[in-house]
């Protein structure tokens, strides 16, 4: 880790990369960038970069794991070993299996599992560059790759953390002030139906605080999933187009 | 996991937490009974046996000497491990750790780890060289449900029953003395589950309730109330309201836990 900065928020209430304390940072977002895949969305959060891809829903591998009355939704977070400052080794670590559950489990209620039974889905997510936060963006961008592979859902799912910095609740963490701060709370949200999909916490917050930073980081998902539906509309929109410039 | 239950048996479950009841005859909001017995493997520096109702998790603490994290050289080193021993469930499989046991081990790792549990500078022996390194293994010896609870229960009950080795150093090396001293810790965190089925939160969920539910959400609390560390868990959803629900009833089951073992 880089030298700890003497402050993380300034007099004036500003943080290091010069946002308030509501604020996201700046998010890119794109739909159906592979070709080979049926759906995918890149999504640049901060410097965090991602790629996530969805295919199917296929035939399962190992067969055995097919269920007779629903589709199985696999999915595997993956980080690629110059993502962070030291090389992470390529093999999946704790973490990563860990992330992939809950990832899995944020994406789930969204998706009609029922619609396909004895297929599997799969869902990988690399990781290319991290900055704090790779879990919310993950599932920022998972969630457009099942859309863009035409999979029934609810409702998109949205997420970003939000934590503690010194004492201030503040939204969507970078990667020096998760390190440094002293607490973080990621959230997933489907917002048409007013449900959490994704909660963790580390760090020691208060109740009330507690309550603070999930109020602000589902408003700060309100802002992505408002991102995401832009994404996916200019992504049809373009084929769209396509389509009119052939006829 | 695969559902090892009818679903009339499920429906009822349901339809019994919508009236406010539980198969077992539990209050919504109840435990199950509560056993602790500490010290009962020798060999290891600590250890602890917790039954939760039929859930029975055994931990054991192991202490050796190692090299620091090269990011926090002035502290000692917590790993926690988690073994869905075979024996304990037809579900559970031998071979290496699957995401179960995995997030099983990070969630009450993270329950010791933030709550800033072990008083990990004075695990150190030589700054930057070499630490304390204290592995915590949860063994689960038989699955009725409410695994993560019963293993944080027991990993704090375990580490609060650990004595670090004397040691003094010689020419730079490091030489074990005899005796022992208590393990330094500064909190005792307390998780607590709630499982949710039909909007309705059910603290303490048994093996078929767990089953039953289509989400569960986990709050470590720390001494003085605070929360430490939150895991949801399931391929359900909360509503924000249930998550501060949640949240206020496991505070107060905390401090009532907190009181019953006298922690």
């Amino acid at each position: 880790m880089s030298e700890k900065p003497e402050k993380l928020i300034d007099k004036k209430g500003l943080r290091l990369d010069g946002r308030r304390s509501d604020e996201l940072r700046p998010i890119k977002i794109e739909v159906g960038v592979l070709s080979n895949a049926d759906g995918s969305a890149y999504i640049e959060h901060g410097n965090n970069k991602i790629l996530a891809a969805a295919f199917g829903p296929r035939e399962m591998h190992p067969k055995h794991l097919t269920l007779p009355d629903r589709m199985v939704l696999r999915c595997r977070y993956h980080m690629a070993p110059f993502s962070v400052q030291e090389r992470k080794s390529p093999a999946p670590s704790r973490r990563e299996i860990e992330l992939s559950k809950v990832i899995r489990e944020a994406l789930e209620p969204a998706v009609f599992v029922e619609y396909y039974p004895r297929t599997g889905v799969d869902i990988f997510i690399e990781v290319l560059q991290a900055d704090g936060g790779t879990r919310c963006a993950s599932i920022t961008a998972a969630a457009l790759a099942l859309a863009d592979a035409g999979i029934p859902m609810r409702d998109l799912v949205a997420a970003c953390a939000a934590g503690k910095v010194g004492d201030t609740v503040v939204l969507d963490l970078m990667d020096i002030e998760d390190k440094v701060g002293s607490a973080d709370v990621p959230v997933a949200i489907m917002p048409n139906l007013n449900a959490v999909t994704l909660l963790q916490m580390d760090g020691i917050l208060t109740s009330e605080e507690f309550e603070a930073a999930v109020n602000l980081a589902i408003e700060g998902c309100k802002k992505i999933y408002a991102m995401q539906k832009e994404a996916l509309k200019a992504r049809y929109m373009a084929v769209k187009q396509e389509e009119e410039v052939e006829e | 996991m695969s559902s090892l239950i009818t679903r009339v048996r499920l429906k009822q479950i349901a339809n019994l937490i919508e009236k406010g009841k539980r198969l077992d005859g539990r209050g919504l909001g109840d435990y199950r009974e509560i056993k602790i017995q500490q010290g009962i493997i020798e060999k290891a520096e600590g250890s602890a046996r917790v039954l939760l109702g039929k859930t029975e998790v055994l931990v054991g603490v192991k202490i050796e000497t190692g090299e620091p994290f090269p990011d926090t050289p002035n502290e000692g080193v917590l790993t926690v491990n988690a073994e869905l021993v075979p024996l304990a469930s037809p579900s559970f499989e031998a071979g290496p750790p699957d995401e179960n046991s995995i997030e099983l081990a990070r969630v009450v790792d993270r329950g010791i780890r933030e709550s800033k549990a072990l008083d990990s500078e004075k695990l150190v022996i030589v700054p930057g060289k070499r630490v304390f390194v204290v592995f915590v293994d949860i063994y689960v010896l038989n699955h009725d449900g409410n695994l993560i609870d019963a293993s944080a229960l027991a990993a704090v009950a375990a580490l609060r029953n650990t004595k670090m080795p004397n040691y003094e150093i010689e020419n730079d090396e490091v030489k074990i003395k005899q005796g022992y001293t208590q393990l330094p810790m500064r909190a005792y965190p307390i998780t607590v589950t709630l499982g949710k089925i039909n909007g309705k939160l059910i603290v303490d969920p048994w093996l078929e309730e767990e089953e039953a539910i289509d989400s569960r959400i986990s709050l470590a609390i720390n001494d003085e109330g605070n929360i430490c560390a939150i895991q949801k868990g399931g391929v359900g959803y909360f509503t924000p309201q249930q998550i501060l629900e949640a949240a206020r009833i496991a505070k107060e089951k905390a401090a009532e836990l907190r009181k019953k073992v006298d922690w």
